[in-house]
């Protein structure tokens, strides 16, 4: 896939890219590399792989990293129950403990998490491991190691290769800083909040009965919301949420109906200090920079 | 995939005309020397990456090449907005500011007049150098500054040098470079003795099965994994007064650097009160955050009270900030214009809550010192470490002690 058919395909899928990120993509496939995606929460990130996905029509395999995530739970684990009742099964065969120790750490009893999935897919899946920088230090380096050999070494098992090299996002919402290593081992692209023009084309194409003037003029009063001094500033699923509101309240004009913005304002700002700091008379500022 | 790696083997430089592939590969390594001379991770896999790139695209469009070398050189945020100042400067031969030119070089600009206003105080208290210091400052000799400089082993007689003999712009510069990375390297070391010591009282089914075997599944040796120990919280207080003042913009730079390896830390800076600072310090950029601690710190006048700021502390904030285990670091030169009394009275309180509490002081590293002032012998006998840091070595050795859990 070049790089045109790229940007058409996201479009189709509903993803509006722009050239950078297109080169991106393309990169990461062409040179088998990560691709490291950085920004504030809310603009978009996770939405790159799944359309990613889409656009190759492969599977989505996605890792959520939390704090104390380790590799049971991210590489493979063995299912206990079951070799538990297979030694039981086996108690009466007069076998040696090395016949049902070789039999109970098989293939069979060996549960996929998503970093051995991804890699043993038929065709390259998107491997998506969403913000990274909630893992700790110590899962990074594992997650290194897999990144650049692809192989994952099972003690019990073996070496496992892989079939297929999954096409890794990563995501970070820069909450701690990662390590020099995992950085320069991917591809880098900065995520921001879209510029109005590309929130609107965003707005358009997600929302089909969203009238055009409207979108525009939503993308401007959330780009002004935006500059505000907010504790959780919108990001771009809060837009997509509050102009389906005012769709489905049959807004046409924002400046119109300032109490039906007022009202549904609720979707954009998430905590109370937030609604607090835009009351009425701000919104009506803000209202009024929007063209 | 594989299809396509082989396809780019076959149109990759050294398969075009053998002269456009050398010129192509000439000028892209000098602009990967820029980058690294700028700050960029550029090492010879990325360098490789960006030929391969180089013979796969379109290179007619001055676009496509800046998009795809800057996805695969930068590395973070500041990488990302710097990019394009480069790559115009470079490739489109658009002049520009503060672009390092010759490897070596500190970066000039921005950054490094910053550093000369913040980092180099005026009349402060016991500078024996003061007078070299202004003389420097007001111009000085520009060759005597380019002999100053660099060589292989600067690096390590600057670890060794007090900051306050620090004289040129340059030279702070190298030295924050210098406390930036160590903080980083004590990170780490500070990482990995948590991993080792990561073992629990979680049951380890993996082990538990393997030896059951033996016992027809029975788990009867039960492997246990400890639960991981909570990291130490360390709470640095920082003394900001004019006689610490040629000190404090480095312990600042130090402290964000490792601040941000205890996921539990909290800063305060104190002068004749105590403010709490530990939002600046979160901000990411280290420059940045130094900048906003000094305008935090300036424009207090008066004496140092100590005391009454540990008295604040111990009020306000040690029930929330303080606890089992926190590490209370005290960096300050002990010159208190209070009474001693209260200094001795809020440390003895202090005592009681913390496991352990560092004094840090810059003058333990001068001749012939003597904790003799009048704050210092009263604070003493509740400090369990009373350690120099005076320059990057002295801050090196605390690493071990930080370390004991």
């Amino acid at each position: 896939m070049d790089r045109k058919e790229i940007s058409e395909q996201l479009t189709k899928v509903g993803y509006v890219t722009d050239s950078q990120l297109t080169m991106a993509l393309w990169l990461m496939e062409r040179l088998e590399r990560p691709l490291l995606l950085e920004g504030a929460a809310g603009v978009g990130k996770t939405e790159v792989a799944k359309a990613l996905a889409e656009v190759h029509d492969t599977r989505l395999i996605r890792l959520q990293c939390y704090e104390g995530l380790d590799a049971n739970a991210a590489i493979y684990e063995w299912n206990y129950q079951r070799q538990l009742l297979a030694i039981k099964a086996r108690e009466g065969r007069g076998e040696t403990a090395e016949e049902v120790e070789k039999h109970i750490f098989s293939e069979e009893f060996l549960l996929e998490r998503p970093l051995l999935a991804a890699i043993r897919e038929d065709k390259p899946a998107v491997l998506l491991i969403d913000e990274i920088d909630r893992a700790d230090e110590e899962f990074e380096a594992f997650l290194l190691e897999v990144l650049s050999d692809y192989q994952i070494s099972i003690p019990e098992l073996g070496t496992v290769y892989a079939t297929s090299i999954p096409l890794v996002v990563l995501t970070s919402n820069g909450t701690r800083e990662l390590s020099d290593a995992l950085r320069r081992r991917c591809l880098y692209h900065y995520v921001d909040y879209p510029s109005e023009d590309k929130e609107a084309r965003i707005l358009t194409t997600r929302l089909p009965r969203i009238d055009a003037t409207l979108a525009r003029q939503i993308a401007g009063f959330v780009a002004a919301v935006r500059k505000e001094d907010l504790r959780k500033v919108p990001g771009v699923a809060e837009s997509l949420d509050w102009a389906a509101a005012l769709v489905g309240l049959e807004v046409r004009d924002l400046r119109a109906e300032p109490e039906a913005v007022q009202d549904t304002l609720l979707c954009l700002l998430k905590t109370q200090e937030d609604r607090l700091a835009l009351a009425p008379e701000v919104t009506q500022r803000l209202l009024g920079k929007v063209a | 995939m594989a299809a396509d790696a082989r396809a780019l083997d076959v149109i990759a430089p050294e398969n075009l005309s053998p002269v456009a592939g050398a010129q192509l590969r000439q000028r892209m390594a000098a602009f990967l020397a820029l980058l690294r001379d700028n700050g960029f991770l550029v090492g010879l896999e990325e360098a490789q990456d960006c030929l391969r790139f180089a013979a796969a695209a379109d290179l007619g469009r001055p676009a496509s090449l800046r998009a795809g070398l800057r996805s695969v050189c930068c590395t973070c945020r500041a990488d990302w907005q710097r990019f394009d100042e480069l790559f115009d400067a470079y490739w489109l031969e658009r002049g520009m500011k503060g672009m390092v030119k010759v490897s070596g070089t500190p970066p000039k600009g921005r950054g490094a007049r910053r550093l000369s206003e913040a980092g180099a105080p005026r009349g402060s208290l016991g500078a024996p150098d003061q007078v070299s210091r202004e003389g420097a400052e007001a111009g000085g000799n520009p060759a005597d500054r380019q002999g100053r400089r660099e060589g292989a082993s600067s690096a390590e007689c600057l670890a060794e040098a007090d900051f306050r003999h620090l004289v040129t712009a340059e030279e702070l510069q190298r030295v924050h470079e210098l406390a930036d990375r160590l903080a980083r390297r004590m990170r780490h070391r500070l990482s990995r003795r948590e991993r080792q010591r990561r073992k629990g009282r979680r049951l380890d089914l993996r082990r538990t099965i393997h030896r059951s075997i033996g016992r027809g599944g029975l788990p009867i040796d039960l492997a246990w994994r400890k639960r991981r120990e909570r990291p130490l919280r360390l709470v640095v207080v920082l003394d900001a007064s004019g006689s610490m003042s040629q000190y404090s913009t480095f312990f600042l730079r130090f402290i964000h650097g490792v601040l941000d390896r205890f996921r539990e830390a909290e800063a305060f800076v104190f002068h004749t009160r105590l403010i709490h600072v530990s939002p600046a310090l979160k901000e990411r950029d280290a420059a940045k955050a130094v900048e906003r601690l000094s305008l935090i710190a300036q424009g207090w006048a008066g004496g140092t009270k100590i005391g009454e700021s540990l008295a604040a502390f111990n009020r306000h904030h040690a029930a929330r900030v303080v606890h089992g285990r926190s590490v209370v670091m005290i960096v300050s030169d002990g010159f208190d214009t209070g009474a001693p009394e209260l200094l001795a009275r809020e440390m003895a309180a202090l005592r009681r809550r913390t496991k352990r509490i560092v004094w840090l002081n810059p003058m333990i590293g001068w001749q012939d010192y003597e904790p003799t002032a009048g704050g210092m012998s009263a604070a003493l006998p509740y400090i369990d470490l009373f350690a120099p840091a005076h320059n990057l070595k002295s801050l090196e050795a605390l690493a071990p002690y930080l370390e004991q859990t």
